[in-house]
C-alpha cells in the first residue's frame, strides 16, 4: 500500500479528529473572545495580567492559568449525589455537543493525487436530522447534573434547562422545516451545494434565520436565554460541580455555540462557498475551509454581542416566546413556503 | 406652591413588542461601542493617539488619580527651619471624631512656643478621612493631600503612622 492509500483508509479518523480539535480549541479561544470583547464593548481592558515570562500575549495566558486551575481543583462531591450520575452528566452533555461538530461540512469534494477527498467528517444522508438530535440528547447532561447533585437550586436549574431546551427544540426543527422543503434534502453537504447553484438561504428564508437565531441561541443556554445558570438567583444545575467537570459544563456551552453558528453558516449562509468562484484543487480546499471558518466566527461573534447586549428573560417571557411567538411563526412561514414551491412548480 | 409633573410611561408600541427592531437598535449601540473603542486601542496601541479605549486606571503600574480635592492620607508640615510645626495643642486629637490621632506632649526648648509633640501617631486604619484634623489645626501643622492613596498593610499595627513617616523623614516600612 502506498502512503496516499494508508491515508485514504485514515482519512475519516483524521477528519473527526481535526473537527472535535477544532471544536476545543475554538471553545477555548472563545472564553477569552468572551472576556476581551465584552471588555472593549464597556470600555474595559479585560483580562491582562496572567504573563509567562513577561509573555501576555494580550491576555490569552490567563487562559492557560484558568485550565491549569480547572485541572488542578479538588474534585468535589457533595454527600447526598449520587456519584455515578454526577461523574456521567459532564461527559453526556460535552460529548453529544462535540459529535454534532462531526457531521458539519466544514468544505467539499476536493481532488488530490488521482483521488476524492470529501472534507465532511460524516457523511450522512440525513445529517440534519443526526446534528438536531444530538444537540437535543445534550440536554439529558443538563437534567442528570441536576437530579444527581442532590441540591435544590441543581434541581431547579436543571427543571429550567429541561422546559427550555426541549421547548426551543421543537421551535429549532420547526423554523428549519421549510428550508429543508426548498433545499429538498436532509444531507447538509447536499444543502450547501443546492445554494452554491441558487441563492444562499438566508434570502430564501431570512424569517427562518432570525427564527432559526433566537431558537437556537435558546438552545445553547447563553445569554439572554441563560436562565437554567442563571448565576445570580439560583448559580443553576452545576452549581454543585467544581474543578474539570464544570470546565466541562462552560465548554458545553461554547461548543453549542460552535455547532449554532455551523449550523446556520452551512444552512443559511452557503457553508463552505465563495460567491463567484468555484474552488478547485489543493488551494481550493483551503479556501473552502477558510470561507467556512471565516463565517463561522463571524457568527459567533454576532452571538457573543448579542449575549452582552440584551438582559436576561424572565422564565415564563421565555417560554412565552418560544410557545406563543417563535413556534407559530414558524409554523407560519414553513406554511407560507410549502404553498410558494407548490405555486412555482404548478404553475 | 406645589405643582404634579405627570410622567408618561413609554408606549409599548408594535416595535417594542416585535422585539426585533429594538434588539437592532440595541445592537447598533453595542457594536459602535465595540469598533470605536477597537480602534481606540489599536492606535493607543501603535502610539497614534494618547488616549486607550478603556477607562481603566491600572493602579499599581500607574498612579491612581483621584479629584484634585480629595482627602486621603495625611502629612505633617515643618517650620523653614526643619523642625514640626505642630505645638502638641490637642486640637486636632480632640476632634477627631475617629480617635485615631494620639499625641503625647513635651517642652519646647523654642521659648516661643509652649509644647511640641513628643510622638504624633495616627492610626489610619481608624481614620474616616473627614479632615476636621486639617480644619482644627491653628498652626497649619497637619495637611491631607490628594492621591496619596498607597497606605495599605498586612496588619492593624502597620496601619499606624508616626511622626516620622508622618513627617516625611522616614518612609513606611512594614514591620517584620
Amino acid at each position: 500500500m502506498s502512503p496516499i492509500d494508508i491515508l485514504a483508509k485514515l482519512w475519516p479518523l483524521i477528519l473527526v479528529a481535526s473537527a472535535l480539535g477544532f471544536g476545543l480549541n475554538l471553545a477555548g479561544l472563545l472564553a477569552y473572545a468572551e472576556r476581551k470583547q465584552s471588555a472593549i464593548m464597556q470600555d474595559r481592558i479585560g483580562a491582562n495580567r496572567a504573563s509567562i515570562l513577561g509573555f501576555k500575549l494580550w491576555g490569552l495566558v490567563t487562559m492557560v492559568a484558568d485550565a491549569i486551575k480547572m485541572f488542578t481543583k479538588e474534585d468535589f462531591i457533595p454527600k447526598g449525589a449520587n456519584k455515578t450520575l454526577h461523574a456521567i452528566a459532564p461527559v453526556v452533555s460535552l460529548g453529544f455537543a462535540l459529535l454534532c461538530l462531526a457531521a458539519l461540512p466544514f468544505g467539499g469534494m476536493v481532488e488530490f493525487a488521482g483521488r476524492t477527498w470529501s472534507l465532511q467528517p460524516i457523511e450522512s444522508p440525513v445529517g440534519l436530522l443526526f446534528v438536531l438530535a444530538m444537540l437535543g440528547l445534550g440536554v439529558h447532561g443538563v437534567m442528570m447534573a441536576g437530579f444527581a447533585s442532590g441540591s435544590n437550586y441543581g434541581l431547579l436549574g436543571g427543571l429550567r434547562g429541561a422546559a427550555q431546551m426541549v421547548s426551543y427544540e421543537v421551535c429549532m426543527a420547526a423554523t428549519l422545516a421549510g428550508l429543508v422543503f426548498i433545499y429538498g434534502t436532509l444531507d447538509l453537504q447536499q444543502a450547501v451545494l443546492w445554494q452554491g447553484r441558487h441563492v444562499w438561504g438566508i434570502c430564501v428564508q431570512p424569517l427562518g434565520f432570525l427564527l432559526f437565531l433566537t431558537a437556537g441561541a435558546a438552545e445553547t443556554k447563553r445569554a439572554p436565554f441563560d436562565l437554567p445558570e442563571g448565576e445570580s438567583e439560583i448559580v443553576g444545575y452545576f452549581v454543585e460541580y467544581s474543578g474539570m467537570k464544570m470546565g466541562m459544563f462552560m465548554m458545553t456551552d461554547f461548543v453549542e455555540s460552535i455547532v449554532l453558528a455551523g449550523l446556520i453558516t452551512t444552512l443559511f449562509l452557503g457553508g463552505w462557498q465563495i460567491p463567484f468562484y468555484t474552488p478547485a484543487g489543493l488551494i481550493g480546499g483551503a479556501l473552502m475551509l477558510a470561507s467556512f471558518v471565516g463565517k463561522v466566527l463571524l457568527v459567533l461573534f454576532v452571538l457573543m454581542q448579542i449575549r452582552w447586549t440584551l438582559p436576561r428573560f424572565r422564565f415564563d417571557q421565555l417560554l412565552h416566546l418560544g410557545w406563543k411567538n417563535v413556534l407559530p411563526l414558524a409554523l407560519l412561514n414553513f406554511l407560507a413556503t410549502i404553498w410558494l414551491v407548490y405555486a412555482r412548480t404548478h404553475s | 406652591m406645589i405643582s404634579v409633573t405627570t410622567v408618561r410611561r413609554p408606549a409599548r408600541t408594535l416595535f417594542v413588542q416585535i422585539y426585533f427592531v429594538e434588539i437592532f437598535k440595541g445592537l447598533m449601540i453595542t457594536f459602535r461601542h465595540f469598533f470605536v473603542n477597537l480602534a481606540k486601542h489599536a492606535l493607543y496601541a501603535v502610539g497614534l493617539s494618547k488616549e486607550s479605549g478603556a477607562v481603566t486606571i491600572q493602579f499599581p503600574d500607574v498612579p491612581a488619580m483621584l479629584g484634585l480635592r480629595a482627602r486621603t492620607r495625611h502629612r505633617l508640615l515643618k517650620r523653614e527651619d526643619g523642625t514640626p510645626r505642630c505645638t502638641a495643642c490637642m486640637c486636632c486629637e480632640t476632634i477627631c471624631p475617629a480617635k485615631c490621632i494620639h499625641i503625647v506632649a513635651e517642652d519646647s526648648p523654642d521659648v516661643r512656643v509652649e509644647k511640641r509633640a513628643k510622638s504624633f501617631d495616627i492610626d489610619l486604619g481608624l481614620c474616616v478621612f473627614c479632615g476636621y484634623c486639617v480644619e482644627a489645626c491653628p498652626v497649619d501643622a497637619i495637611h491631607m493631600d490628594a492621591n496619596r492613596v498607597e497606605l495599605s498593610a498586612y496588619s492593624r499595627k502597620d496601619m499606624i503612622w508616626n511622626m516620622q513617616e508622618l513627617l516625611g523623614d522616614k518612609k513606611k516600612e512594614p514591620s517584620s
